[in-house]
């Protein structure tokens, strides 16, 4: 039995938009993902420890009201608190180019844009797990 | 955790409560890591003290907003409540969308709740491979009571009932007739008997014809040592909760210390030991037959021989 990749993705704050994470969701269903979505408007607090009840292999926030420079410091600060370091951290959305630096600096894994094509997060995901090894 | 920490290594961690380590040995037995079966013994050996409290029903019945209410008001009372929620996988791809959670985003913040998704990944019956071994993990791991929410079921997934202490069909109002009632099958298996979203006003009729079809077994019926209540409840408002927390202590309280209970948990166990066997077995069988099925099926397809023949012999030749 091959246990699929399990993926949570979280919507975080006061952000509505939830068309662009579900056809995410459905993508990576088809992908044969097990997928996991919070729903909207979670908290950072929320998020992560949903990700380690789920003990999901990758943790995706996706963020179209901006805040990514303040939601994912808070995301890193919980997960060095509760001392999980394997837990693979994935950005999707709308933001400038110097936020991608940043958050790939604070140690987000991948940051996937909003022009980025359904199979290529299918395989940034797959090849991030697959770098991880088994756990 | 970035190095592979052995399985039973974590157990000690489990039995502190430690949410990380408990998530991780249910995702190892998930993956049905040999690994991991050696801690699972020493799980399944130590676990038994928890309350378990399956719940089924039709898709859109209810289920993950009533396990919400159902865990809020077990909280209140002081236990700390482990949810397993399954959902289906998809037949074509083998994936899943698992959405429980977002129902239960009241229970979010509390670390007296764990919840924990999980797909079928192919089994039948409403349950998933590894339920039953999540379910021993939580226990262990001091959560008092443990729901199990199976996917939407038809009429015919009543694994629940071999799995559970106590078991809950939920009913919504307006989806079938008194004949519905008594066909067999799901509604059989009830240790209680909800109908959800009861502030709609043909709740009373589905109330009614559960009830009545209750009565008509009464001579005949295989659980003679408890009634099964037919209880009204709707999740949002609360309303018909005392009353379902009073028939599952109930039910508990029937089923400690009696034949009736004893009789449940023998089944239970000859259940977890037939299923287990059938897993190993197919494991065995597929991994053995996989050279040998193409040519065989190239025969059946030439029909130069029958299903049943071609089946014996592949079982010979895989199992010996």
């Amino acid at each position: 039995m091959r246990q699929p990749i399990r993926v949570l993705l979280a919507k975080v704050g006061l952000d509505g938009h939830d068309r662009g994470v579900k056809v995410v969701a459905r993508t990576l269903r088809d992908a044969g993902m097990d997928v996991i979505y919070s729903g909207l408007h979670r908290t950072p607090e929320e998020v992560v420890s949903a990700a380690i009840q789920e003990d999901v292999d990758v943790l995706g926030v996706s963020l179209l009201s901006g805040v990514q420079l303040t939601v994912f410091p808070k995301i890193f600060k919980l997960l060095a608190d509760k001392g999980i370091n394997d837990l693979i951290i994935v950005a999707g959305g709308v933001m400038p180019d110097e936020d991608v630096v940043e958050l790939k600096k604070m140690g987000v894994s991948e940051v996937l844009l909003q022009d980025t094509p359904p199979d290529a997060i299918v395989k940034t995901l797959t090849r991030l797990v697959a770098e991880r090894g088994p756990r | 955790m970035s190095a592979y920490v052995p399985s039973v290594e974590l157990i000690p961690r489990i039995e502190r409560g430690e949410i990380h380590a408990i998530a991780r040995l249910i995702s190892r037995a998930e993956a049905g890591i040999p690994e991991a079966r050696a801690a699972l013994a020493q799980v399944y050996r130590r676990a038994g003290r928890s309350h378990v409290i399956g719940i089924t029903g039709v898709p859109g019945s209810g289920k993950s907003t009533l396990v919400a209410t159902l865990a809020a008001r077990l909280r209140a009372r002081g236990s700390k409540v482990g949810i397993v929620a399954v959902d289906p996988s998809s037949p074509y791809s083998g994936g899943a969308i698992l959405g429980d959670r977002i129902r239960m985003s009241d229970l979010a913040g509390d670390a007296g709740v764990y919840i924990r998704s999980m797909a079928t990944h192919g089994a039948m019956g409403g349950l998933a491979q590894a339920t039953l071994d999540a379910v021993d993990v939580l226990d262990l791991g001091g959560f008092d009571a443990i729901i199990i929410e199976t996917v939407g079921v038809g009429q015919d997934e009543v694994e629940i009932a071999k799995a559970s202490d106590t078991t809950v069909v939920v009913s919504a109002p307006g989806l079938g007739d008194e004949v519905q009632a008594i066909k067999a099958g799901m509604l059989e298996i009830a240790d209680i008997h909800l109908v959800s979203k009861c502030d709609r006003s043909d709740a009373n009729r589905t109330l009614t014809d559960l009830k009545q079809m209750l009565t008509l077994g009464a001579q005949t019926a295989a659980k003679p040592e408890w009634r099964t209540p037919v209880i009204g409840v709707c999740s949002f408002t609360g309303q018909g909760f005392d009353e379902f927390l009073t028939a599952l202590e109930g039910h508990r309280g029937a089923s400690q210390n009696t034949d009736i209970g004893r009789r449940r948990r023998l089944a239970i166990a000859a259940f977890r030991l037939q299923k287990t066997a059938e897993n190993l077995l197919i494991e065995r069988f597929t991994q053995a037959a996989a050279g040998l099925r193409p040519v065989f099926a190239e025969r059946l397809r030439l029909r130069e021989s029958d299903p049943y023949s071609l089946a014996t012999d592949l079982l010979a030749a895989s199992l010996k």
